[in-house]
């Protein structure tokens, strides 16, 4: 958590004045039992109505100073924890832009967003609530402590026995009840997913009968939970009625060592009154301390986990060499690659080479967990090669500066990602500058001019979150549209006509090959019939590549790509057979 | 005797219109506050007596907290200075106050005991009867309602009642009490002291309100941003490799700085603003002490009031306010209680599916003769889905579907196995109408294997077992060799003790498809509904499951969803379906003989690689 703190830098005087504020606050709030036992000892015993007067001027000051003081503490601890958010969240946010891909696949982006969303409200509430409060209820309670000593030792005494008491009965609570919580939890969690399995399987469950046996399941562990609930209940239910024994029966040794001491004439009436107030402070700011424990416990779980994500560093260091300096051929070289994910035990591609020229359409096949995307996936550097080289234009990619090496890089991922907002906006992910011409133009080649213009608003049309309002086929349009924007060098289209229908399909590919960028084209597909017109096909089986040719030559002497083929096409099988 | 029987026939015409009236309504109908709280205290009833012990006892517990400060007030009476203190007295009361002490703190445990009984008890039975109303409810209730909807019915809105209504009523009858007893014993002290105690406080309540009041909109502007940023968030980190793709890391982070601007401002004014309260009612609780402090001083040097009693005052003084923001606190969470019950009980109370006939027949020995007549169905009353459909299955003959995706094969399951009825016409099995007899029956002569495999979160075993839960150990093992699941299942870390989520993380899409299959296989029903794999299965795991299917196909009448040729060539009866309809239907050739949508969709599906030939 600690390292977290720097996102209070800015505002190191809010940070410092806030509790020092609310502790001002405090012991004008300690004062007021002692002013009160003034007024009794001098003020009512002499029967001074000046000096009562007087005293009740003093309590009303001290409760505007009071409030002045704690409307200040309250503003800078506010400040301070919405900059420590706005900061934290900021950094947390371009830190994880940084991640490459093998950082976002260790960690998951499910993991990323909770991260960044409700561990960082987590950690900001936190800290408000340990600025306004942390030293405020201690304050009081040893404060309250230190002014019965002040009134009179022996009596303060019982103070010295009654806060470790109440401190082990309160905080002794929390700490068993709190993995008890965890557990009513985790039976909640299972009734939850009951509940859930029971409403998304609801076909597959009533198709076996299965709803009397759900229901005595769901039953049992409904009764689990309210055991549990029950059980935790009971205990923390102790708290109430064991502090308000420890007080009360701190309040009666009070009065009656107070009482011996009156009679000596050591102690007034009036200090008896306020030592007995001072014991009634004591627990109210115990519990709220207790409370504010599991607060900030949570509140550090959640920075540690924000700390971990920060003190994660990308690998991959990018290169000086800009894209546009010599090109050489061929457009795209591999050499020997082998790529090991991290964490994974097995290479997923091992030894693979190829060459593509400028212009060629490499077309990549194999079953699913062949490695297809791992080989696309390298030429923007999405991932570095274990082994061997991969070179666009002659040049190792780790050589390139990353960013202009893929902005000349079209690529389509296999699922079809499109954002809020407009097709224009969209579209333009892929060119800022682009023209509404060269929009157009990309539309058309992917074969999606079509159905943007009978759209509302046609360039304008607003897209949903993840393209909600769009098919699938349609999605996949425009992500391809996207990628020929800024008319790529090189474009990569990992399975990414899979919704289309075969007409489509052919068009897009016609299309493609004529545009008068002449790209370099690698496309992935699970279908023969995809990739047969390529230039060259690689197939691949667990990560090797068995065969590189074109579909005359694989159909002649590759019987992985034989497989695949007669599996598509069983008429032809029967034929060839 | 002739009146009476048309008044009762009036009476019973009158409950119909009424029943007719209120059966659509139901759905969007909210129940009245009145109405949900009838429904509360009705699942109250079977703990009443612990309701009513749980009012006793609080009562007690306020009793004597308040007679307490009392006590102490007499107390300080007796000590009024050096060798003027009557130890005797003060013996005795304290301990009064001991025994007070003990008696409350008792009262306060078995209270809680009292309560917590009876809210976990009443929130066991209402989400028992929830997930018992889940499991008879229409499909058609579930497909239109978001799972995700009816689990925080079931989860968070129970627990969001049980906390504002039960709880919430508990803390509202010992705040009420404490005013009142506050009240009552300030009263038996000093009435003038009273007044100023009774006029001052209120101010805290109002100004706690205010603040509640004006905070409002800053929270919801908040919680509104948040949303975005939220959104925001989501949407590019969680696609964030396509940022990369085209990068757009910098543009991102500049609209993410953006709304984190926005954010950081108005979490400052609402943290803020509400943070008002306390010190603000702190403020006017020292009001109302000093106000005590002077009219107790002034009655006491007039000699109307004693010093302890004064003291008594002062804590009574304390305690006065504060049931006063509990309770604004517990208004507002009654009030969003209230709505939360309503919800769950709309589920509770929604219309089940109509129950078996109970004249209804078993289906036995089914030997798959499968007839629709004049079929008409819809999923809403305005659209005509299908209409006068009609279909005639012998015995082990095999019906292809066929048509793009999203063309309605769902629909053909759910009237096949009754998870919708039919609006019109009959379907019927072995010359049984399926809605004379029983859904347990119909269910079990069909076996059903899809696409968008669901697997139970539990073990491997488990899952299997779902198809027969009464199957020995070989009988699994040699339904998952029949699946050629048996070796992938061997590989796994703990074999068929496995643990798999509804994802079924850890296995592939095939192969999860065969363990369904493997579950099918291992009941082996009379009839199939089967769902060929599409191309996003990999190419050896398609050849297994196809010959799974054909092992089980031997035989039995089925249903399939085709996509591959020969299954489609194979079948008997073809049904070809679009948008929902059934458009087209016969076998191969007389459908390409018709040359309608079937011969289309044939030359553009299956025979591309030949036209390319050409």
């Amino acid at each position: 958590m600690r390292s977290l703190f720097i996102y209070l830098k800015n505002y190191k005087k809010e940070t410092i004045l806030a509790p020092l504020f609310k502790m001002l606050e405090a012991s004008f709030e300690l004062l007021v039992p002692l002013v009160m036992a003034a007024v009794i000892d001098k003020g009512i015993a002499q029967k001074d109505s000046p000096y009562i007067i007087r005293m009740c001027l003093v309590l009303i000051v001290l409760g505007i100073v009071g409030l002045i003081c704690s409307l200040t503490a309250q503003y800078f601890s506010a400040k301070a924890a919405a900059g420590f958010g706005t900061g934290l969240r900021h950094a947390l946010f371009e830190h994880i832009q940084h991640f490459g891909f093998s950082e976002m696949d260790e960690i998951g982006s499910s993991t990323l967003v909770t991260r960044m969303t409700s561990d960082v409200n987590q950690a900001q509430a936190g800290v408000n609530l340990v600025l306004r409060l942390f030293l405020r209820s201690p304050f009081i309670v040893f404060g309250a402590m230190a002014m019965s000593f002040m009134v009179d030792v022996k009596a303060a005494m019982v103070f010295v026995v009654v806060i470790p008491l109440l401190s082990v009965v309160v905080f002794g609570i929390m700490l068993i009840t709190m993995p008890l919580y965890k557990k009513v939890q985790s039976y909640l969690d299972e009734i939850l997913l009951k509940t859930r399995e029971n409403l998304i399987g609801v076909r597959v469950l009533r198709a076996f009968n299965k709803e009397e046996k759900e229901k005595a399941e769901f039953e049992e562990n409904n009764q689990m939970l309210t055991k549990e609930q029950k059980f935790v209940g009971s205990i923390s239910g102790l708290m109430n009625p064991l502090t308000y024994i420890i007080v009360n029966v701190g309040i009666i040794v009070l009065i009656y060592v107070g009482a011996v001491r009156v009679n000596m004439g050591s102690l007034t009436q009036g200090e008896v009154v306020a030592l007995v107030n001072y014991m009634s402070q004591i627990l109210v700011e115990l519990v709220k301390l207790a409370n504010l424990i599991i607060t900030v416990t949570k509140a550090a779980a959640c920075g540690k986990r924000i700390e971990a994500v920060l003190a994660m560093k990308p690998e991959m260091q990018s290169g000086s060499l800009l894209y546009t300096e010599e090109k050489r051929i061929p457009a795209v070289e591999f050499s020997n690659v082998s790529l090991t994910y991290k964490n994974a035990g097995a290479p997923s591609l091992s030894n693979i080479s190829f060459r593509a020229m400028p212009g060629e359409t490499i077309g990549i096949i194999g079953g699913t967990g062949a490695g297809k995307s791992s080989i696309v996936n390298m030429i923007p550097r999405f991932y570095d090669a274990s082994e061997g080289e991969v070179k666009v234009f002659g040049h190792d990619v780790r050589e390139y500066e990353i960013e202009s090496l893929r902005s000349h890089i079209g690529v389509v991922p296999q699922k079809a990602v499109l954002f809020k907002g407009t097709v224009a906006e969209n579209l333009r992910w892929g060119d800022e500058n682009a023209s509404e011409q060269t929009l157009e133009e990309a539309l058309e080649i992917s074969q999606a001019k079509e159905f943007v213009d009978s759209k509302p608003g046609k360039l304008e049309f607003m897209i949903e979150q993840n393209g909600r309002n769009l098919s699938g086929g349609q999605r996949q349009r425009m992500t391809i549209a996207r990628a020929l924007v800024r008319k790529p060098d090189i474009l990569i289209l990992d399975d990414s006509a899979s919704a289309l229908d075969f007409a489509t399909d052919a068009a897009l590919r016609d299309a493609i090959k004529n545009m008068k960028e002449n790209p370099t084209v690698f496309l992935v597909s699970q279908r023969a019939a995809s990739v047969r017109y390529a230039d060259r096909i690689v197939v691949l089986e667990e990560g090797k590549a068995v065969a590189v040719g074109t579909h005359e030559e694989l159909m002649q002497n590759c019987s992985a790509y034989q497989e695949i083929y007669y599996s598509q096409f069983p008429e032809e099988a029967v034929l060839h057979a | 005797m002739l009146k009476k029987q048309t008044v009762n026939e009036d009476k019973i015409q009158k409950s119909k219109v009424q029943a007719e009236q209120s059966k659509p309504q139901s759905k969007d109908r909210k129940m009245s506050r009145g109405e949900i709280l009838k429904k509360v205290f009705g699942h109250l009833g079977k703990y009443r007596i612990f309701v009513v012990f749980s009012v006793l006892l609080a009562a007690v517990s306020v009793a004597l907290t308040l007679y307490i400060p009392k006590l102490i007030g007499y107390a300080v009476d007796e000590i009024i200075g050096k060798g003027a203190v009557n130890f005797a007295g003060i013996f005795r009361i304290l301990f009064q106050i001991g025994i007070c002490t003990g008696i409350t703190a008792l009262a306060q445990w078995l209270m809680n005991v009292c309560n917590n009984k009876m809210t976990y008890q009443v929130v066991q039975d209402v989400r028992n009867e929830a997930f018992r109303k889940i499991q008879i409810l229409p499909l058609k209730y579930i497909d239109n309602h978001p799972s995700g909807e009816i689990v925080s019915r079931v989860i968070a809105d129970v627990d969001q009642f049980a906390d504002g209504l039960l709880m919430g009523f508990t803390q509202l009858f010992t705040g009420a009490a404490t005013i009142i007893g506050t009240l009552g014993f300030m009263l038996s002290v000093d009435v003038n002291i009273t007044f100023v105690v009774v006029l001052i406080t209120p101010i805290s309540f109002f100004v706690a309100n205010f603040i509640a009041r004006k905070t409002f909109a800053m929270f919801r502007l908040q919680s509104e941003i948040r949303g975005e940023q939220t959104g925001l968030i989501d949407e590019m980190i969680g696609n964030q490799k396509v940022v990369q793709a085209f990068g757009q890391e910098e543009k991102v982070t500049e609209r993410f700085d953006k709304i984190n601007e926005k954010l950081g401002s108005a979490y400052l004014r609402a943290t803020f603003f509400s943070s008002v309260t306390n010190p603000a009612t702190r403020f006017i609780n020292s009001l109302v002490y000093t106000g005590v402090g002077i009219a107790g001083a002034f009655a006491v040097v007039n000699g109307t009031l004693t010093v302890g009693q004064l003291t008594s005052f002062l804590s009574y003084a304390n305690q006065y306010t504060k049931p006063f923001n509990e309770i604004s606190g517990v208004v507002t969470e009654f009030q969003n209680a209230v709505v939360c019950a309503g919800r769950i009980f709309e589920l509770i109370e929604e219309i089940p599916q109509p129950e078996d006939a109970k004249d209804a027949a078993v289906l036995t020995h089914v030997r798959g003769h499968v007839l629709a007549e004049h079929v008409d169905f819809s999923y809403m009353p305005q659209q005509n889905l299908i209409t006068d459909f009609n279909l005639k299955v012998m015995p082990g003959q095999k019906i292809a579907v066929v048509g793009p995706t999203g063309c309605g094969k769902t629909t053909l399951i759910n009237l096949l196995m009754r998870f919708y009825d039919v609006d019109g016409g009959c379907i019927s099995v072995d010359g049984k109408d399926v809605r004379e007899v029983t859904r347990e029956s119909l269910r079990c002569a069909y076996g059903m294997v899809l696409q968008e495999t669901w697997l139970k979160t539990g073990t491997i075993r488990e899952n299997i077992l779902l198809g027969r839960s009464d199957a020995s150990e070989e009988e699994m093992i040699e339904a998952a060799k029949a699946s050629y699941i048996h070796n992938v299942i061997l590989r796994l870390p703990n074999g068929y003790d496995t643990w798999v989520t509804e994802d079924g993380d850890g296995l592939s899409q095939g192969q999860k498809q065969l363990l369904c299959i493997a579950r099918v296989m291992l009941c082996r029903p009379p009839m199939l509904i089967l769902d060929e794999a599409t191309s996003s299965i990999d190419t050896r795991t398609e050849v297994k499951i196809q010959a799974a299917f054909t092992k089980l196909m031997e035989g039995r009448t089925t249903f399939i969803v085709a996509h591959r040729l020969s299954t489609i060539r194979e079948a008997d009866v073809i049904l070809v379906m679009k948008d929902g309809k059934v458009i087209e239907q016969g076998n191969h050739e007389s459908l390409m003989a018709a040359d309608g949508f079937y011969r289309h969709l044939y030359e553009s599906q299956f025979l591309r690689g030949k036209d390319e030939d050409k």
